[in-house]
């Protein structure tokens, strides 16, 4: 059975490092969805050196692994003379590797929104961006909001990346707990279970947003 | 209403299957025993000394030798990812216990252990004996039988050259100092520059490379590691000597005295042969300190 006094002894480190990681996962959260959001406009937009932009980045971003990002940010800027904090690393690599994710997930929200909309709006006379402001973009977050749920349940538990560059994160004191006492499975059983209380309420939380959104249908 | 009887539902088998994988594990912990021979002498202390056969038997019908050892450590167990061999002290002691065992020191098989896995896959039965730079301390005799000391280590210092720090005295707050996750040295640096910021990584390369990074000001563990480091590149130097004491010692499981006994006779059997200075010297590259 589950070790209980591993929790109890090490509630203190745990709740650290569940600070830790839910602080980092907020900030990466709202970075990811600032930075994600204006990519995907840029995407769609019909300024052609922005679809560059937005799709080379997408595209590179996405298709490398999660580690080699914070690795950019934790070893590679001191190459040019910018050390950052391991948090800080980490937290920024986090936020720019899933605001690719997002990119996609609203862009593809932004597009699925008839063509007809767009057309009507435009020739009422609004302009592009009121377009987008006004008509385009309200009616997308409904459809984005199920999968952008995904992608921030994603970088909650990619912010276990932290704990490899030592962030002070959930998954750094679940290690040294399993190192000063040697017992592992009980140890990483109780660090999954902080990581759900982070995870299940933004889960619940996102599914009431759904649900009033709807209401307006 | 609906929805959230669903959830309260939900929550509940989630709560349900957690508890079960937690049955599951500690069950597969103890059912090993059954499966390799090597842990059925061992499943647990008790067990061991009730009967049954012993762990050296074990080893000596199943005609080979499991050693966890270090892949990342330089001098002591480096795995070559050229000819991919792991090469090191540490290997040559296991080559020398396979073949003292079974006549032959081909009849070993190598595992790779980091500090913080070794002591979970000696108690799982995946390995014999652990032959990885492990530090003899108080607290790992709760968990490991260990055998006399096999070398002489003590925690130093390794920094940049032309860093402002040259002891353990230098270390004031806001110094960053890197470990590795795990390690006995961690803990020293906590207790004796309690001031510093401990930054902690999964093993010796990591924490090198974030040395080099400029991620801390200084790397500490083992001497005899920090030697290996400095020989890979010239930027940087072990300064400040020793700080304390870490003893190496050969680990097997809790409750395997044969196995332990065994392996004090063949380091004896070592030292007496002047082979250990030998294989001192070929790794770490001067004769060891006589008292």
């Amino acid at each position: 059975m589950l070790d209980f006094t591993i929790l109890t002894d090490n509630f203190g480190t745990y709740l650290r490092g569940f600070g830790n990681t839910a602080y980092a996962s907020v900030l990466a959260l709202a970075g990811s969805f600032l930075l994600g959001t204006l990519l995907a406009v840029f995407r769609i937009t019909p300024v052609k050196p922005l679809q560059w932009i937005g799709t080379a980045y997408v595209e590179f971003v996405r298709n490398i692994p999660l580690l080699l990002v914070v690795y950019l940010f934790f070893l590679g800027l001191p190459s040019i003379g910018v050390v950052l904090s391991p948090f800080a690393c980490g937290t920024l690599g986090l936020a720019v590797y899933t605001a690719a994710f997002i990119a996609e997930a609203v862009r593809a929200g932004i597009l699925s929104v008839p063509k007809g909309q767009m057309e009507a709006a435009r020739s009422s006379g609004l302009s592009y961006g009121m377009t987008m402001r006004l008509v385009i973009l309200p009616q997308a977050v409904k459809i984005v909001i199920p999968p952008l749920n995904n992608q921030f349940i994603n970088l909650i538990k990619n912010s276990s990346i932290l704990s490899v560059i030592s962030g002070f994160d959930l998954m750094f004191y679940a290690d040294r707990i399993a190192s000063d006492t040697y017992v592992v499975f009980s140890t990483y059983i109780f660090a999954g279970l902080f990581y759900l209380l982070l995870t299940l309420p933004l889960s619940y939380a996102t599914g009431w947003l759904e649900r009033r959104l709807a209401r307006h249908d | 209403m609906r929805q959230r009887k669903w959830f309260v539902l939900g929550l509940a088998m989630l709560v349900l299957t957690v508890l079960t994988l937690a049955g599951c594990g500690k069950k597969e912990g103890n059912g090993a025993g059954g499966a390799s021979p090597s842990s059925s002498a061992s499943a647990s202390s008790s067990a061991a000394s009730a009967g049954g056969t012993s762990a050296l038997d074990a080893i000596k019908s199943r005609g080979k030798l499991i050693v966890g050892v270090k892949y990342d450590t330089r001098l002591f167990g480096l795995k070559d990812p050229a000819s991919g061999k792991v090469e090191g002290f540490d290997i040559d002691v296991a080559k020398g216990l396979a073949k003292e065992l079974l006549g032959d020191e081909s009849k070993l098989e190598l595992k790779e252990v980091t500090s913080k896995t070794r002591i979970p896959m000696l108690d799982n039965g995946d390995i014999d004996l652990i032959v990885a730079t492990m530090t003899i301390s108080e607290e790992r005799k709760k968990q490991v039988d260990f055998s006399d000391v096999y070398f002489k280590a003590g925690q130093s210092l390794l920094v940049k050259k032309g860093s402002p720090i040259k002891s353990i005295a230098d270390i004031k707050k806001g110094t960053k100092v890197i470990g590795v996750k795990g390690s006995t040295s961690v803990k020293n640096i906590a207790e004796k520059a309690p001031d510093a910021t401990v930054l902690e990584f999964d093993n010796y390369q990591d924490a090198f490379t974030a040395l080099k990074a400029g991620q801390g000001n200084v790397l500490t563990t083992d001497n005899a590691i920090l030697y290996g480091m400095a020989s890979q590149d010239s930027n940087y130097e072990v300064v400040g000597g020793t700080f304390t004491d870490e003893p190496y010692g050969i680990a097997a499981k809790k409750g395997n005295a044969d196995l332990v006994a065994f392996v004090n006779d063949y380091l004896k059997k070592l030292q007496d042969s002047g082979e250990y200075d030998k294989l001192y010297e070929k790794w770490i590259g001067e004769t060891p300190m006589k008292e």
